[in-house]
């Protein structure tokens, strides 16, 4: 049995020590905000914290996750879904199809921990989530969205 | 694991076996059955009246006692808005208070009980509201009568005397007030109206207005649950392998080398080409899968390549048979008598869909009846293919939809994944299993946008008059795979979108005195599909760069030469006018900058595009800034088609710079995001969105925009470098100053 911080709950899981962490955090966890989108660490759709960094869950074998390591998922992201990243996603409307939207989420709440007010081209060069539908723009108009508020507030 | 915050990816370190047992104990432990926020009713009659505390108005609005209102929703949402907007229509005409809207999909089980009352569930070709706004307003309208006469029943008053605003029901000369949601019960009673007048649009206070989505929330939390997420007590899970060659077949696979691996529980043959490993989860399914030696017999297809394509193509270019599309005058006379023939020849290669969400389905089966949850474009053709699948009528079959992460025309006209989902359950009666595609068998097992060619020929006069063209079309019919049925005595009418002589659909917007469009049909095995904008997309740029290159043959300005052939298609020419407009066509661009436009009609809409681009030293592009006009005629969300617009630039500049599903051995190269590129934010331009619904008619506009990306682009790129990019993707060509 391995044991996993997710979302502040420590879990025991059952699972091959090579199994990514996406599944284990879908499969074993139960836990499916987190999506499967290519499992080769292009898309970002699997996007979840590792000790507050976004990290491409499909590539991240569960034996990687050294005891303590706190992760957090979609789910876990803020109480209420009320995280200013996600109050500007509401305000935008910014999802169509919405599957790539929890890593696009979650990589930009990592963005912007990290650098709270980025520049268009430090968001271009950093949000690199496939979206298919084409929710661009209005990602970008979110992060933007979202680091005002986080300099105002 | 060390995580470097600085460029927000990781490291790993060494992998250390902890020293984990596998175990059988069923996974099912976080979210379950109670978390989807939507009923299952697992092997239930499909035929499920509503709850009597909610009582259904008619079958398009449900309203609660707590005026909660129940929209149902035929059609699918897979992230176009077609959800929201046609609740919109809905509550429009039952003038309900929109803060209160839920909405829900009738299974397709339930509209085959009640002989259809849902109408069509097909949701492709941009058709969602442009075919349904009427009998979906009615249905509105219809409920609303319903509501009023049963107040006015109620205090034995005329109804004409009742009034509605917001849900609420007002007897005008008594000031006696109800809610909808309290005499709904009686409103189900009460006879339906033979007929309803529909609100003038002008008067609309709902629809027409940008209103936010009603999907949003549980796409921000995680809570949303996709087709790929499903939950069912006791599921398993499955991975497939087909034939990496389409027609080949599973000559023999070893079953026992992998069976002893964890969770593993079956290792099956599904029809004649696929191998299947179920689990207790997909990982461990999909692990024993990549484990499981298969011999395959890869059939006559095997030694077929990109360039016997291409090859068998460019024979029926040149072939004298060919379907006519579009016909009149003498081209052969015009080209004949032409002061200079202008001749170029153009191809776009195969394309997948590339869903984000990839193919999956769950299913269970029993001997009496099968159930299925898809995440399916057609609710209709999915429940047909599960009874053909199944073996069993449609009456003892249900498909439960579950929004879709993505479609694009994947998931509605061809359920091969639901297919397999069902033969799968049917070697394990009465134990669910979900069928999970892996990424790499979505991309080489898709249902490609189809591989034309096409010659251009021109004739022009002395005065750089356009007064012939012969456009000849060569390659792939997706009717004559998808849907043989829909074939008009061998030639097929989908072919030509965007070049049809006239009529409100895929119309030409020139007048060309001597014109012949034809079809030479060349179907490779690759097999084809309704792929977002379908055949608008390469006849858009077939057309559009040839009109530029024609513009340029002649010496006059692209925008000018277009106009002069547009006096009798204003609607055409009005989208076309105002991005120019909107561009500044008249005006020079910003320095180093180089402009490109064009124009089309499809889906039922006008549309047209702009773009501002510039090339590096080095052969760099950059798409600077995009101008786009669309006419759907009546706008139900302009929010939403702005989305649309924007979204239609990543989809068809994806394919234009990037995207291209080559053939080698019989098999499609690409098999994930490494090989198959895809636009993403870096590359993307700003959108500028030019809504002019002159009112009339009812256009799409999930696809139209997506058939101007390409020539928009690919015209500014000749302005910047005199290049013309006529095969795409634009990867494959080298913009380096000379």
């Amino acid at each position: 049995m391995a044991r996993l911080n997710v979302n502040g709950v420590l879990r025991e899981v059952d699972a091959e020590p090579d199994t990514p962490l996406l599944w284990v955090i879908r499969e074993q966890i139960g836990l499916t905000g987190t999506k499967y989108g290519c499992g080769i660490a292009q898309c970002g759709a699997c996007t979840v914290h590792v000790d507050g960094a976004a990290v491409r869950a499909c590539s991240v074998p569960l034996s990687a996750i050294e005891p303590g390591q706190k992760i957090v998922t979609i789910e876990g992201l803020a109480p209420g879904a009320d995280h200013p990243v996600q109050q500007a996603w509401a305000e935008l409307d910014v999802p169509q199809c919405g599957f790539c939207q929890p890593g696009m989420i979650m990589a930009s709440v990592a963005l912007l921990a990290q650098t709270p007010r980025p520049s268009d081209a430090q968001i271009r060069a950093e949000i690199t989530n496939i979206c298919r539908c084409g929710t661009y723009n209005r990602v970008l108009a979110g992060i933007k969205l979202a680091a005002e508020r986080g300099q105002s507030g | 694991m060390r995580v470097d915050r600085r460029t927000a990816r990781h490291t790993l370190d060494q992998p250390t076996d902890r020293g984990l047992r596998p175990s059988r104990r069923a996974w099912l432990t976080g979210a379950g059955l109670f978390s989807l926020g939507f009923h299952i009713p697992f092997l239930a009659p499909a035929r499920a009246a509503p709850a009597a505390a909610e009582p259904e108005v008619n079958a398009w609005v449900v309203v609660k006692p707590d005026d909660t209102v129940v929209i149902r929703i035929a059609r699918s949402e897979m992230g176009q808005g077609t959800l929201t907007g046609l609740a919109q229509l809905v509550a429009e005409e039952l003038d309900c208070d929109w803060a209160r809207v839920t909405t829900e999909y009738p299974s397709p089980g339930r509209n085959l009980a009640r002989k259809r009352v849902w109408g069509d569930y097909s949701t492709g070709g941009s058709r969602g509201i442009r075919e349904s706004h009427e009998y979906v307003r009615k249905g509105g309208a219809a409920a609303r009568a319903m509501l009023v006469a049963a107040a006015a029943k109620g205090w034995g008053v005329p109804a004409e005397t009742c009034r509605t605003e917001r849900g609420v029901i007002t007897h005008v000369p008594s000031g006696r007030t109800t809610t909808y949601g309290a005499v709904a019960a009686v409103a189900a009673t009460i006879e339906p109206p033979k007929d309803v007048v529909l609100k003038d649009p002008k008067d609309w206070i709902l629809a027409g207005k940008p209103l936010k989505r009603l999907d949003t929330r549980p796409k921000l939390d995680g809570s949303q649950v996709y087709g790929i997420d499903l939950t069912l007590p006791g599921l398993l899970n499955a991975a497939i392998r087909d034939c990496p060659v389409t027609g080949g077949s599973v000559t023999s696979f070893d079953a026992a080398a992998v069976s002893g691996m964890p969770g593993v529980k079956r290792v099956l043959q599904i029809g004649d080409s696929a191998v299947v490993v179920v689990a207790d989860t997909f990982w461990r399914a999909k692990t024993a899968l990549d484990a499981l030696p298969v011999v395959w017999d890869e059939g006559p297809n095997a030694t077929v390549s990109s360039a016997t394509i291409a090859e068998t193509l460019r024979a029926g270019l040149d072939a004298q048979e060919a379907f006519i599309g579009n016909t009149s005058g003498d081209v052969a006379g015009a080209l004949k008598g032409a002061a200079k023939v202008v001749e170029a020849v153009y191809g776009v290669p195969f394309q997948n869909h590339a869903t984000m969400e990839p193919m999956n389905a769950t299913a269970i089966w029993t001997a009496e009846r099968c159930e299925v949850w898809a995440p399916t474009q057609n609710g209709e053709a999915a429940l047909a293919a599960t009874a053909e699948a199944a073996g069993l009528p449609a009456t003892a079959c249900e498909v439960h939809k579950i929004h879709l992460g993505g479609g694009f025309g994947r998931r509605g006209a061809t359920h091969d994944w639901l297919r397999q989902a069902v033969l799968i359950a049917k070697e394990m009666p009465g134990t669910p299993v979900k069928l999970i595609w892996t990424r790499e068998e979505d991309m080489t097992h898709g249902r490609y946008h189809p591989v034309t060619q096409c010659r251009m020929r021109a004739a022009l006069d002395k005065d750089g008059q356009l007064t012939g063209l012969h456009m000849r079309i060569s390659g792939q019919s997706i009717l004559a795979s998808v849907a043989p049925q829909r074939m008009v005595e061998g030639r097929d009418p989908v072919t030509f979108q965007g070049l049809n002589p006239g009529g409100p659909e895929a119309a030409i917007g020139y007048t060309i005195p001597n014109i012949l469009i034809d079809h030479a049909m060349r179907n490779p095995h690759i097999l084809p599909g309704f792929w977002r904008g379908v055949n608008l997309n390469p006849n858009a740029l077939y057309l559009e760069c040839f009109m530029d290159e024609l513009a340029h043959a002649a010496g006059q300005d692209p925008l000018a030469f277009r106009l002069k052939l547009m006096g009798h298609h204003p609607k055409h020419r009005a989208v076309l006018q105002a991005v120019a407009d909107k561009i500044g066509w008249d005006q020079k661009p910003p320095e180093g900058v180089s402009r490109g436009l064009c124009q089309t009609m499809g889906f039922g809409s006008y549309v047209a595009g702009a773009a501002e681009v510039s090339v590096s030293e080095s052969g760099a592009l950059k798409i600077h800034r995009i101008v786009a006009a669309t006419d759907p005629g009546h706008a139900v969300n302009p929010q939403q088609i702005e989305a649309q617009v924007e979204g239609s630039f990543v989809y068809g500049l994806s394919a234009a710079l990037y995207g291209a599903c080559t053939v080698k051995d019989g098999r499609i190269e690409q098999t994930n995001f490494d090989s198959y590129p895809v636009m993403r934010m870096e590359a993307m331009p700003a959108v500028e969105t030019i809504l002019i619904p002159s009112g009339g008619f009812w256009g799409g506009v999930g696809e139209p925009t997506i058939a101007v990306a390409a020539p928009a682009v690919l015209n500014a790129v000749f302005a910047a470098t005199g290049k013309r990019v006529r095969h795409l993707p634009l990867k494959d060509t080298d913009l380096r100053r000379a």
